[in-house]
């Protein structure tokens, strides 16, 4: 043990104080919360969580929080938020359910490069392992689906963890982090103060940059005829949109975006050829194997933006931009992958390549968006039969706010709908959920969404089927008045597994077709004005109404029942292989 | 097209010391069905660095995926991927056999000496052999042993160090100091 002198004692003691704050676990909580500059909180209390509520208490001047009507919902919600932000998204869980609650959210947020913070309260620590009531072992479930987990079991760890937590979250490739606080941490007293971690040893958020490898890629690029540029996320989470732009048109390349690199550069722009994979544009889908050389930037080469890997970009070579070293030669091989924030690679890029245009390869992408607008878009965006179309309906919103409005979506035909017929002028205007593709993700983004951009209109296009899977986040938006404009399109169909079993089963609809309750009601029941459309001679005015509302506003349209997404590359399929029809 | 063969690696992990770091690296395993022929861990060289040595069957590009993956880990510094040319490694296998069996004949003693194993214990009822070795030889020694009676045996995973001189952890640990400055 160490003996000290009582005078010293007495120095370090005043030395303490000053430099630190006595205080218990719950309110270093929130004190640690508020150095990492969090101002919105999503969650729902119980006990084990109670102490650090107890404490938020005090603190209602500085952090909003937002009483969701599910965990999942609350995740969901820290998810739009962060996205349209660029901050890290926070949520408060209570053990056991609480925590288990939030595991499809956390697996969402992982899939799609989300930065959140999930703090969730857990049983004291001596009840640890006892099976205790509400007890689950929360860093263990969620230790595959989380970017980093941790359990706090004294109330002196609580600042270190947290500020560990935080930057974990938001740098390199961004994701999420739990951190599960035992009761008795919460409890307990320590003394606070806080120090944002600035490194950690064992983790190289990026990689330096291999200036080798940018004059490779320079070299490739100047000498490439047919070269295609993918853009992804990547773009966005590195806020390289300017530097995007900047590379794309010295170099007069074509880029087609992947799901979740939507809006990373505006949808008028005239190098920008549409979206690639599944349903995406006809042009990008068949031209991969045309191009002599692609250009990933902050893409990971998804199976659904792929198809089938044998047959994916066969005559070209690839240039692969990418934060995260996992993802170099893990779907496709890189000739010169090129390692590092987009953000900083992009514009030395940019200085070494040679200012250029490709005319005419430019112009087949144009030819086959024409091929393209004949077969498919002018049907699905001014039909002439008589059902309505959700192309149709999600054009005209679009239009109605200026096409400027923040898009986020649930899951499934409107997804992919919505994806192909809004329009964008600025960044980060898409929530919709990617690599997990969770039904029930669109409300709750929503209401993120719309917390985090409040000055932006945002709208949710939402499926009968995924709506009824957080539906009851109407209460929230009631109870907080979050003025979202939901669209919900409605076929009385889980649609996009009915388009497959149309197609690839026979059309043997099992188990797909919903009856549905009366969602006019239900919006009456949560204060949440709503219109029903069910002609298309009505559908110019309740788009209207709904923009003109000033708070949230439900918009149900009843659309085709067996409309169909097209172009589609069927799943294992080459891009290839694309069908109109 | 042909699958490419598996091959035998011998991965060595090095992480910081924290709880639940041997969950997070096998369940990197574990979602590719790779399956772990062998794993121990222990500290490294370096204070406060733990070092796992894994050895798995895998073709060389799954190898290279599964050890990003690996590294991807929050709490992992490092992963390297050696075939057996590269290493020195080792594994130790401990039998019992009755002491009667041992004493009615000279044919244990003889495998014994054979093998290069030695005594560890000797109880009026049994006996303990020990002997360090590749897999292989270990094995062969139980098999020469079973028509005696072998009543328990056991083998340890594989531990390995390089043929380099020093852990090549400290030269990782030194390039991270020199990407830091670039980085800043
Ligand atoms: C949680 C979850 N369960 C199941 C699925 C599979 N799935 C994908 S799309 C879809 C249908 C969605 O139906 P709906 O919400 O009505 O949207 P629509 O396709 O009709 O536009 C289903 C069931 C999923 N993606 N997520
Ligand atoms: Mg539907």
């Amino acid at each position: 043990m160490n003996v000290m002198e009582p005078q010293s004692q007495l120095l370090m003691k005043e030395e303490k104080t000053r430099e630190t704050k006595r205080m218990s676990g719950s309110e270093a909580v929130m004190q640690s919360l508020i150095n990492e500059g969090t101002t919105m909180i999503f969650g729902y209390p119980g006990g084990a969580i109670m102490p650090i509520y107890d404490a938020l208490y005090n603190y209602h001047d500085q952090v909003h929080h937002v009483l969701t009507r599910h965990e999942q919902g609350a995740v969901h919600a820290a998810q739009g938020y962060a996205r349209v932000t660029g901050k890290v998204g926070v949520c408060f869980a209570t053990s056991g359910p609480g925590a288990t609650n939030t595991v499809t959210g956390l697996a969402d947020a992982m899939m799609d490069s989300t930065p959140l913070v999930v703090i969730t309260g857990q049983v004291i620590s001596s009840l640890l392992g006892t099976d205790a009531f509400q007890e689950t072992d929360v860093v263990g479930v969620t230790q595959p689906v989380t970017k980093w987990n941790y359990q706090v079991r004294k109330a002196e760890d609580i600042p270190a963890a947290l500020a560990r937590a935080f930057y974990i979250a938001r740098s390199g490739r961004p994701g999420p982090v739990v951190v599960d606080i035992t009761k008795d941490a919460q409890v307990n007293e320590m003394d606070f103060k806080y120090e944002p971690v600035k490194a950690i040893r064992s983790y190289s958020p990026e990689s330096p940059i291999d200036f080798h490898q940018i004059e490779e890629a320079a070299k490739l690029i100047n000498l490439s005829r047919k070269p295609l540029a993918l853009v992804g996320q990547g773009v966005v989470l590195g806020n390289a949109e300017k530097e995007l732009l900047e590379f794309l048109e010295k170099s007069g390349i074509p880029a087609a975006w992947t799901l979740l690199g939507l809006s990373a550069m505006p949808s008028d722009h005239l190098l920008n050829v549409g979206m690639l994979g599944m349903h995406g544009n006809y042009g990008p889908n068949i031209k991969t194997n045309e191009a002599d050389l692609i250009i990933a930037i902050g893409m990971r080469f998804d199976d659904r933006v792929t198809g089938d890997l044998t047959k994916y970009a066969t005559n070209a070579r690839v240039i692969h931009m990418e934060i995260d070293p996992a993802e170099i030669n893990k779907n496709v091989h890189a000739d010169v992958p090129l390692l590092g924030n987009v953000k900083k690679t992009l514009p030395l890029l940019t200085g070494k390549i040679t200012k250029n245009e490709h005319t005419d390869w430019v112009a087949e992408f144009e030819a086959c968006f024409r091929i393209e607008y004949k077969r498919i878009i002018e049907k699905e965006t001014a039909p002439d039969d008589k059902g309505l179309r959700m192309g149709e309906v999600i054009s005209k919103v679009s239009s109605a706010f200026n096409d400027d409005a923040v898009m986020v979506t649930d899951v499934g035909q409107h997804q992919m709908m919505g994806a192909r017929y809004f329009r964008f002028k600025q960044s980060r205007s898409v929530v919709t959920s990617g690599g997990l593709g969770t039904m029930g993700f669109g409300l709750p983004a929503a209401m993120g969404a719309k917390l985090g951009a409040p000055e932006r209109p945002v709208c949710v296009f939402v499926g009968d089927g995924g709506f009824q899977m957080t539906i009851q986040e109407l209460g929230t938006i009631f109870q907080t008045n979050i003025p979202v404009k939901i669209v919900l399109l409605n076929n009385n169909f889980l649609g996009m597994v009915r388009q497959w079993q149309e197609l690839f089963f026979d059309k043997r609809y099992a188990s797909t077709e919903l009856i549905n309750p009366d969602f006019q009601t239900i919006a009456k029941g949560y204060h949440v004005p709503a219109i029903k459309v069910t002609e298309r001679e009505n559908l110019d005015d309740a788009i209207k109404q709904m923009a003109e509302t000033e708070g949230p506003f439900l918009m149900e349209v009843l659309v085709e029942k067996e409309g169909n997404v097209f172009p589609m590359v069927p799943a294992g399929a080459s891009v290839s292989d694309i069908r109109l029809e | 097209m042909k699958t490419p063969d598996k091959e035998e690696f011998t991965l060595s992990v090095y992480s910081e010391n924290h709880v639940g770091l041997l969950n997070q690296i096998t369940t990197v395993f574990t979602r590719r069905h790779i399956n772990i022929e062998s794993l121990t861990t222990s500290e490294s060289a370096i204070t406060g660095i733990h070092k796992f040595t894994i050895v798995v069957f895998a073709t060389a590009d799954n190898i290279e995926k599964l050890a990003k993956q690996i590294e991807k880990r929050i709490d992992v510094l490092k992963v390297f991927v050696f075939r057996a040319d590269e290493i020195i490694h080792q594994e130790i296998a401990l039998y019992k056999v009755s002491t009667s069996s041992l004493l009615g004949g000279n044919e244990i003693e003889k495998l014994v000496r054979q093998y290069g194993a030695r005594i560890l214990e000797i109880t009026p009822e049994y006996t303990v052999i020990e002997k360090t070795g590749h897999k292989e030889e270990t094995q062969e020694l139980f098999e020469k042993l079973d028509p005696y009676g072998v009543s328990q045996f056991v083998r340890s995973g594989r531990i390995a160090i390089t043929k380099t001189k020093k852990e090549l952890l400290e030269n990782y640990l030194k390039k991270l100091e020199t990407d830091q400055t670039q980085l800043n």
